[in-house]
């Protein structure tokens, strides 16, 4: 009794153990100087998934059936976007940066309106402005431009081995677990979460908090988004591709509940590197796409069957 | 009491309205801008391509009647495209025992979504993955075959009347008769309206979700090998935008997300509709990039049109 208590307690414990296994068989089968480089490119890597991650995990906990299905393409929007904006002009880095809170702020807004107003599920919703963003994103931006040099720098340095790209992912990462655990507004989207006609009934303003929910998670993908570009030389239409199923995957695999009210950064920091971690692997061993593809989404519905879900939350 | 039924009756009428108005309101403008399209070959060529769209709609439909939803479908149609392409050109047998085996995998996971309790959306996204990574292990790069039968049988030309429009009405009409008329239909629908009462009642819910699950892969087969045998190629992402197409075809077709409240007639007008609306907005010659945001937008706009129509309903 005890120990199912305290893995209830710390449900990003399989995460991060396993995160941890799959390194420690990395390196014992490939060797320890390429273990060593493997961990400098994982904290690289691991922060774009982590930042959408965080984001999507806002969204999931908010309630039953919360997905937020428009990061693809809000990557892709915010990401060429602040590219056009900065032109490869350092003294317009900070303006780069607001414009990409600005879209994340416009896009979280739009998405939480269309679920408000037209009273249609968050999938649905956030799946038909995706389509929408894309067509903007499209129209606007053939052949992104170059990120400005000292971005671009910022992105590829590294201290002490570790990317710091990392560090800016860590310090959001505390803010958000800050906000969650500690503050008002983020007990308050646990709370939601759980239930929200107790919440209201608690005096928790419901809605409030669902459109802050959506709003922070479009301004943490247009962070990615920007912090993506630089990573990468330029803003692509296809970079935020991958992330649809990563963002769904790492929250699920650390650990949050999928039905609501239970979130989980660690998790995510443990899900991302493991997941991370499998994909360089796989890579290593020469797997093609295609089984990466089905590993990633038999991991996704084995974890959610193993971890289930509570009667009253189900879709 | 008397009134009760009356306005009943009358949203139920405005339910049903809304998948006829929406399709004429397509129609007429199309009509207007190319007349054509009212000629047996016009119609053959616009109605052709929305047969495998019907087909991954009513899939959509049989999961939606269980409250569930399904991100899965598209790329499920593009394997079964796949797996048609290829393995059923090769070796018949083991094609068919492929697609059997998807079909059975189906009812499974529609199993295991109420066995544990679990989010379809969470469960259909990772199969979505599943599906596509078989898809491409099968078909690496666009090609494939058509058998001979299947191209064959989607060419077929009848008299007078269009085949593509004799075949939308038979699965439509059938659809309506086993979900609406028959009494496992309104079994099954009555699991999605009240799960509890139909436990009570002696129904296994595990298995209804099953048996709907599994239509909806049998369903989804049907949509694959009819859209192979119009393109007469395959490719492991040719049918990823069903999944968008499939749910808006339902709720243009006057369904609801939840409670089992669905319409096998309206989503297959919805799903024509939507078929039209996609060549409707090439003739207008719109710029590929703006297409599938204008999609995005037609999607918004039913989904507000549904809201009016039901507010009206609520109202009298």
């Amino acid at each position: 009794m005890r120990t199912t208590l305290a893995i209830r307690d710390t449900p990003w414990l399989w995460s991060v153990a396993g995160a941890l296994l799959v390194g420690v068989v990395t390196s014992a089968a490939l060797g320890l100087g390429t273990a060593a480089n493997m961990l400098s490119a994982t904290s690289a890597f691991v922060v774009f998934t982590v930042l959408v991650g965080l984001g999507q995990m806002l969204v999931v906990t908010s309630g039953p059936g919360n997905i937020d299905l428009s990061i693809p393409a809000t990557i892709a929007l915010s990401g060429s976007v602040a590219m056009r904006v900065m032109a490869t002009h350092d003294s317009a880095i900070v303006l780069g940066i607001a414009t990409v809170v600005v879209m994340g702020i416009v896009i979280g807004l739009f998405n939480y309106l269309l679920i408000r107003l037209l009273r249609i599920p968050p999938i649905i919703a956030t799946l038909s402005s995706s389509f929408v963003l894309q067509s903007i994103a499209i129209s606007l931006g053939r052949g992104g431009a170059a990120p400005p040099p000292a971005l671009e720098n910022f992105a590829l340095s590294r201290i002490e081995g570790l990317s710091s790209l990392a560090f800016v992912a860590l310090l959001i990462t505390i803010l958000t677990g800050g906000v969650l655990f500690r503050l008002v507004q983020g007990r308050s989207l646990s709370a939601v979460g759980q239930n929200a006609r107790a919440a209201n009934l608690a005096g928790v303003r419901v809605e409030w908090v669902r459109c802050a929910t959506y709003v922070a998670c479009s301004v943490l993908v247009a962070l990615c988004a920007l912090l993506l570009a630089a990573f990468s030389g330029g803003a692509t239409l296809d970079m935020g591709a991958d992330y649809m199923l990563l963002s769904v995957a790492v929250v699920v695999i650390g650990g949050t509940q999928v039905s609501g009210g239970r979130a989980s950064p660690t998790g995510v920091w443990g899900a991302a590197c493991f997941l991370f971690l499998i994909n360089a692997l796989l890579n290593a061993s020469g797997t093609g796409a295609g089984v990466r593809a089905i590993i990633y989404g038999a991991l996704i519905i084995g974890v959610t069957t193993i971890a289930g879900g509570s009667a009253a939350a189900r879709r | 009491m008397i009134q009760a039924v009356m306005l009943r009756a009358r949203r139920l009428d405005l339910r049903s309205v809304l998948p006829v108005a929406s399709l004429f309101a397509v129609l007429v403008p199309m009509v207007a801008v190319q007349p054509n399209t009212f000629s047996y070959f016009g119609a053959v060529m616009l109605l052709n391509l929305g047969v495998p769209i019907v087909f991954a709609t009513l899939a959509q439909l049989a999961v939606i009647t269980a409250n569930e939803l399904d991100l899965s479908i598209g790329s499920f149609v593009s394997l079964v495209a796949c797996i048609g392409a290829t393995l059923l050109v090769r070796s018949p047998w083991l094609g068919w025992a492929a697609l059997a085996g998807c079909v059975v995998l189906y009812a499974l996971v529609g199993a295991l979504i109420e066995y544990r309790r679990i989010s379809s959306v969470v469960v259909t996204l990772g199969l979505s993955f599943v599906w596509n990574g078989l898809a491409v292990l099968l078909l690496p790069s666009p090609g494939g075959t058509s058998p001979g039968w299947l191209s064959t049988l989607m060419g077929f030309q009848s008299p007078v009347i269009p085949a593509p429009l004799l075949w939308t009405a038979a699965i439509g009409i059938g659809g309506h008769f086993l979900l609406m008329r028959s009494s496992v239909g309104v079994g099954l629908r009555g699991v999605g309206g009240n799960p509890g009462a139909m436990r009570r009642f002696g129904w296994s819910v595990i298995r209804s979700k099953a048996v709907l699950f599994g239509c909806a892969g049998l369903l989804g087969v049907c949509s694959g090998l009819t859209l192979l045998g119009l393109a007469t190629s395959a490719d492991a992402n040719i049918a990823l935008r069903y999944t968008l197409l499939s749910v808006a075809g339902v709720i243009l077709g006057g369904g609801e997300f939840v409670g089992g409240r669905v319409s096998a007639l309206g989503a297959v007008l919805g799903a024509i509709t939507l078929t039209l609306a996609s060549s409707f907005l090439s003739f207008l010659q719109i710029a590929p990039e703006w297409q599938i945001g204008l999609q995005g937008m037609i999607l918004i706009a039913v989904l507000s049109l549904r809201l009016v129509f039901r507010g009206k309903g609520a109202r009298r």
